[in-house]
């Protein structure tokens, strides 16, 4: 087990610390999909240093006319309807970076990760980290934290889960889990499969899966 | 036989960013152009302008095909209208998304067009008379195939880019189907890979209004040299309402009268918007063959990109190379989003290289040749990045 700190002169933007990790996941020269790709920050950072061949996927127009602008290769569409489409196989990484959660049907989106992609990247905030827990608990009300930043009433996700359940789903849809980490603050730590201890300390999850 | 003619068009066209090379390539009995429909014509003439210089190594091509009734002069002063600065003067020119400093842009009239490519006000060399309905029917594919053979003639290979709005995306999908491996990049803008029943509702609509001019005698009114001009006008105001939208309308005229206080009870053009289609209706009979009308939007109508794929459009694009970007308009009724969404969800299926951005406007279809800076912006960025992929400087 390593933990890293995760240095400013990434020049990642300071509070999407998971893209980096992501980054660091996936290999030189392969074909990648974004699914969730926002203004293009991911797919830019690949294509410039891990010389990937990337698609994108995103549900706002802005970020798709702003990734189309940058030369990035996106579509408007979103997770729920559009990676049906593709082939079986079609990539060798799928990444889903925090929108797992505003998803309609994450199970489902999962299915079809592992099903066009040969590996799966996803993050996700976790909703079992002791500050969530303890708000809930003090006072009795939703909580919101730094990236949980919205009302109930009017957050897109839908669909929060802790570590644990992730995994617990993970292991339903037939995926093994081949690298996670667990990110709060500044750390993050390298945990490999992710344990109660990390169900409790992470704000953000990352985990690399493949199909079993 | 088979020849070019050339014609340098010094910048009389003041609007015009860069000097326009208008030529006419003539394809003798050797080169017989093999039609859909089982007829080959012979000879055959395309009229085509180019802009920028040709590379070395002949990599930095830029095809652009034109729409129902565009032509060849898409960035130099119409011969006929006299309207300066061609037909997409924002789109091609120095620094422009098609920048004519860096890519040699070819636009060619289509086959069976009326502004120097065969079409049926032509001679027909059989009869010594012009074609009329004799005319060969022609489709998109046709339409492809030609422009081949001029690029063939030119010696060029490669397309570097085939850009296309409308019927001129049409032409851009079926050139990424028939040549695959001649074309790096693809925009087909506000279109489909087949036309709707609405789409083919309203051609109809034209053709009728043509036909039922007195003036068209079954299409030869060229041999008794009169014209279906009226028949030709309702056509083009019938269609020119499809490529608005309401709310475009609604901006422009409103329920806003012509040059008068109130309604005169009668059917003189009360409304402003009446006035507008009148005015667009007679200013297009000046520039445009009525046949010509009919038989470029039947091609239109013929077009269907999945029929020869057994009905699954993806087979269309299996295994392209071509990195594809296609464009929609959100107020485009004519070429809707889910349309164009079509094409994106096959070529995905295909696992294509696409990118695919709506652009959020009121204007409706004809958006594509008007000034969307957020098309512009994107443009520039999708070819600039095929340009750095393609090596191109």
């Amino acid at each position: 087990m390593t933990s890293t700190e995760i240095a400013p002169t990434h020049g990642y933007v300071q509070n999407r610390v998971d893209l980096a990790l992501i980054a660091e996941m996936i290999e030189p020269n392969v074909r990648v999909l974004d699914v969730g790709c926002g203004d293009g920050e991911l797919l830019a950072l690949l294509a410039r240093t891990k010389n990937v061949d990337g698609r994108g996927i995103e549900l706002s127009q802005e970020g798709v006319n702003a990734c189309v602008t940058r030369g990035l290769s996106v579509i408007q569409g979103d997770a729920d309807s559009d990676l049906s489409d593709y082939p079986k196989d079609a990539f060798d990484y799928v990444i889903l970076s925090k929108t797992i959660q505003a998803t309609r049907n994450p199970r489902e989106v999962l299915r079809q990760m592992q099903r066009i992609g040969k590996h799966c990247i996803v993050s996700f905030p976790n909703f079992g980290n002791w500050r969530v827990r303890l708000q809930l608990l003090l006072t009795g009300r939703m909580p919101m934290t730094k990236t949980l930043g919205h009302d109930w009433y009017d957050t897109p996700n839908i669909h929060l889960c802790t570590v644990r359940d992730f995994v617990t789903l993970c292991e339903e849809v037939g995926f093994r889990i081949d690298d996670a980490v667990s990110v709060a603050g500044n750390r993050a730590r390298r945990v490999g499969r992710p344990g109660t201890l990390d169900n409790l300390m992470a704000e953000d999850a990352v985990l690399l899966m493949s199909r079993k | 036989m088979s020849q070019t003619v050339e014609i340098q068009r010094q910048p009389d066209d003041a609007a015009a960013r860069v000097k326009a090379v208008s030529a006419v390539t003539t394809f003798g009995p050797e080169a017989p152009l093999q039609l859909d429909c089982g007829v080959s014509l012979s000879p055959f003439t395309i009229a085509y302008e180019t802009y920028g210089t040709l590379n070395v190594d002949k990599s930095n091509v830029v095809l652009i095909c034109h729409a129902l009734t565009g032509d060849q002069h898409v960035a130099s002063r119409h011969p006929i209208t006299g309207k300066p600065g061609g037909w997409w003067p924002m789109m091609v020119g120095p620094g422009l998304p098609i920048d004519t400093d860096r890519y040699f842009v070819i636009c060619q009239n289509v086959i069976g067009g009326c502004m120097g490519t065969t079409g049926p006000k032509d001679i027909d060399p059989g009869t010594g008379k012009p074609y009329g309905l004799s005319f060969p029917v022609i489709t998109i594919g046709d339409m492809v195939r030609a422009q081949a053979m001029l690029l063939d003639r030119l010696g060029i290979k490669d397309i570097f880019c085939v850009i296309g709005g409308s019927m001129g995306g049409m032409q851009v999908l079926q050139w990424a189907t028939a040549y695959p491996e001649r074309v790096f990049s693809a925009i087909p803008i506000a279109t489909a890979a087949r036309h709707s029943a609405q789409n083919i509702a309203f051609h109809e609509v034209g053709r009728q209004a043509i036909m039922a001019d007195p003036e068209w005698h079954a299409g030869a009114y060229l041999d008794g040299e009169t014209s279906p001009a009226k028949g030709l006008a309702v056509a083009r105001m019938a269609a020119h309402i499809t490529y608005l939208s309401e709310a475009a309308l609604h901006r422009k005229f409103g329920r806003n009268l012509q040059n008068r206080d109130k309604v005169t009870y009668g059917f003189d053009a009360d409304f402003q918007i009446e006035s507008y289609l009148r005015y667009q209706g007679s200013t297009f009979v000046d520039r445009f063959d009525a046949n010509s009308y009919l038989y470029i939007t039947r091609a239109m109508d013929y077009f269907d990109l999945a029929a020869d794929c057994g009905g699954v459009l993806a087979n269309a694009f299996k295994g392209t190379k071509t990195r594809f970007c296609v464009v929609s308009f959100t107020s485009d009724w004519l070429f809707p989003t889910s349309d164009n969404r079509q094409i994106v969800h096959a070529l995905n299926a295909a696992a294509a290289n696409v990118s695919f951005v709506e652009i959020d406007t009121d204007k409706g279809h004809d958006a594509f040749l008007l000034d969307e800076p957020e098309m512009f912006a994107t443009l520039k960025g999708f070819i600039g990045a095929a340009a750095e992929r393609r090596g191109l400087k």
